[in-house]
């Protein structure tokens, strides 16, 4: 796959021996918009960034549909709960982008708290030829008028103007984790770790909570919310993952509180791989259902599983992301990473998933031919335009040159965030504050 | 839909049957062909486990505004690492005398009930929150500071342990934290080395027969962690 790296402007020089991330340009989220012409970025400084395709042309073979900065604009800024001395994080957690329905595109944007909705036009025209008003604005004299004339538009340099247009806030107690938008257009959910809440697009002043774990005692508290989405086609269908590793999908045909899950996907732990970390490995991080709807694709610490949704005893697929943690994760207990959540990403034909893991790894799985590849997103590794080279973590014995020791894997060097186009093969890997656009210049093969 | 907790109760009576209950769990750690049993001995991976967990629980309480995810599976695998405590001195094979696993159970017991106090003080907080806090209420007095192991009285108020501008008062609150439980078992027979052999008494700890293969610099460390007097070193954090 051919490489074109993009270098926040905001980033700071990476220098070898120590990187300096600032820690407002660390990436919070990545998405692609519905025809993957845009791509969005959130970071932890609560600005979002929409990167734009150029359109391929022959003047200039080389930029092949690259990605250019298109808008940047400060989504949430940090807020002070006065009332319950609480600081609110202004860090993106989610964006999500809405069908475009006319000229504009518009997309959601979430923090822990609070969710907005964001208009993104294109100004390329502008008015000339005022009666009244001379280039600059100023009032002219009127005895140099002697006639009328009509303003004309002209083209000018295309501007791109972001204006937030709805304020979703005070819906959740607890930290939004997700955000989905319906099938339906209208309405949309928005998770935290106890409640999930539906919303129209349109009303800012009531939400309607319709999944609710908190216990009536919170002594009993044992589970929480991670991540939930809607489903593709079905706009009465939702999906949200628990942290004890578990998939509930409701219908809100059935209720109006959908305490009460249609179905329960869960698989039975593995008694010979008992640990006291089994319950936090098995918590799942991210959701996602395929493009066509049967399957969902769940990432928990060690692992992608595949579902099918006709079935809810056990994943019909299961792919090792990085096992060779599993001797190590009372190391990684200790130093936290355990908790960290990665993402996952199916492609636009579902035959094959995406996730992250630590050393600016991350991990393709091909469904089909049951084929899996290692890469790596960074500078050092890869230069512009060249093909991305497969690496491997060794375990121990035999180790091939360019193989890295699982000692030697840098765990502050974690792909949380991936991105697949929803149609070509392009990926997006968000690597600490570092965006790589990876795309496949070859027609269908993984190399 | 959702698996309840077990629910502990407070009161004294009840320990029994929470041992009972503890000792019901399925005891696969106990298997010595188990391979996460046979990458460290169980007792000291079990004791410094439970340790570590009980700071990682303290400092989530100390957030300003915990992340609940992270906080209830510290807490969950807290309880297994407890439930997992609590068999293996009551064991034949282990050499320590008949006087201790009592001890250590009523220890033990008492230190979940605390710990579930804990937590439930503080989730019940978060769930004041919402519908506006209450008053706060008296902090217990404080108790002799370097307390390893904590439980809140119930009286924490919201505003005293979630607050950021009351980050001192929650220092004092914290040694509050430490006040009911009686920590003799951490004053100081459980680091002995091995050569002092394995005495009876209240000092003993559950993890007793595994302590001496911990490195004393180690063991040093997690005291002033425990202490306080040294930051636990963490990578830089990247969201929740």
């Amino acid at each position: 796959m051919g490489e074109d790296t993009d270098t926040r402007k905001i980033n700071h020089s990476f220098l070898r021996d120590h990187s300096y991330v600032t820690e407002a340009d660390i990436i919070s989220t990545v998405e692609f918009n519905h025809t993957g012409e845009l791509l969005a970025t959130g970071d932890k400084g609560g600005r979002v960034v929409i990167f734009q395709r150029e359109p391929e042309s022959k003047n200039a073979p080389h930029s092949q549909g690259e990605y250019d900065v298109y808008s940047t604009f400060q989504s949430h800024e940090p807020e002070f709960d006065y009332l319950k001395s609480l600081e609110i994080e202004e860090k993106i957690n989610k964006i999500k982008w809405l069908p475009q329905q006319n000229a504009a595109h518009s997309l959601l944007s979430t923090n822990d708290k609070t969710i907005k909705l964001w208009k993104i036009t294109e100004r390329d025209k502008r008015p000339e030829g005022y009666n009244l008003k001379d280039e600059e604005g100023k009032l002219k004299d009127l005895s140099t008028v002697t006639s009328l004339q009509v303003p004309v538009l002209k083209p000018m340099d295309l501007m791109v103007e972001v204006s937030p247009r709805r304020i979703f806030a005070n819906g959740h107690t607890y930290h939004i984790n997700s955000i989905s938008v319906n099938s339906d257009c209208e309405t949309y959910m928005s998770a935290d770790d106890l409640r999930i809440n539906l919303w129209h697009l349109a009303v800012t002043d009531r939400s309607f909570n319709i999944v609710d774990i908190k216990p009536a005692n919170m002594e009993d508290l044992t589970e929480v919310i991670t991540a939930s989405e809607f489903h593709p086609h079905h706009c009465n269908l939702f999906v949200y993952s628990s942290s004890k590793g578990s998939l509930r999908l409701c219908d809100m045909r059935a209720a109006a509180l959908c305490d009460k899950h249609s179905k329960l996907f869960e698989e039975p732990e593995d008694p010979s791989s008992r640990s006291f970390f089994s319950e936090i490995i098995s918590s799942v991080s991210d959701v996602k259902f395929s493009h066509s709807g049967r399957y969902m694709l769940t990432r928990d610490y060690l692992t992608v599983k595949v579902w099918d949704l006709n079935m809810e005893a056990r994943p019909i697929e299961t792919y090792q992301v990085h096992d060779y943690l599993r001797s190590k994760l009372c190391s990684l207990y200790e130093n936290d990473c355990i908790f960290d959540k990665f993402e996952c990403a199916w492609n636009g034909s579902d035959s094959v998933i995406m996730t992250g893991a630590y050393n600016n790894f991350f991990r393709m799985f091909d469904r089909n031919s049951k084929r899996d590849v290692t890469l790596e997103a960074s500078r050092e590794s890869s230069k512009p335009r060249a093909v991305l080279k497969p690496r491997r973590v060794c375990i121990g014995g035999k180790r091939r040159r360019d193989d890295i020791s699982v000692d030697s894997l840098d765990f502050a060097k974690k792909i949380l965030h991936t991105a697949w186009h929803p149609a070509e093969n392009i990926i997006a890997i968000a690597a600490t504050n570092n965006l790589y656009i990876f795309q496949d210049k070859v027609n269908s093969d993984m190399h | 839909m959702l698996s309840k907790g077990l629910k502990r109760k407070r009161e004294e009576e009840e320990e029994e049957e929470e041992e009972k209950e503890a000792l019901e769990v399925d005891a696969w750690w106990l298997d010595p062909g188990h391979p996460a049993v046979t990458q460290a001995p169980p007792n000291v991976a079990s004791s410094s486990l439970f340790d570590l967990s009980v700071l990682k629980l303290h400092h989530s309480l100390r957030q300003s505004e915990p992340d609940l995810r992270h906080l209830v599976l510290v807490v969950n695998t807290l309880r297994r690492i407890q439930a997992s405590m609590a068999p293996t001195v009551t064991l034949p094979p282990v050499p320590s005398p008949p006087l201790v696993p009592s001890v250590a159970d009523n220890l033990l017991a008492s230190s979940d009930t605390i710990l579930s106090a804990s937590m439930a003080s503080l989730l019940e907080d978060l769930s004041q929150i919402e519908g506006l806090s209450q008053a706060p209420q008296p902090l217990a007095d404080e108790s002799p500071p370097g307390r390893p192991i904590g439980g809140a009285p119930p009286s924490l108020g919201a505003l005293d342990l979630l607050g950021p501008a009351t980050g001192c008062l929650l220092d004092d609150g914290l040694e509050g934290l430490f006040e009911d439980i009686d920590t003799s078992m951490y004053d100081s027979e459980l680091w002995v080395p091995a050569s002092e052999g394995l005495k009876p008494g209240p000092e003993d700890g559950p993890g007793k027969e595994g302590a001496p293969e911990l490195d004393e610099a180690e063991l040093d460390y997690l005291m002033d962690v425990l202490v306080g007097t040294q930051a636990l070193e963490r990578p830089p954090e990247q969201g929740r």
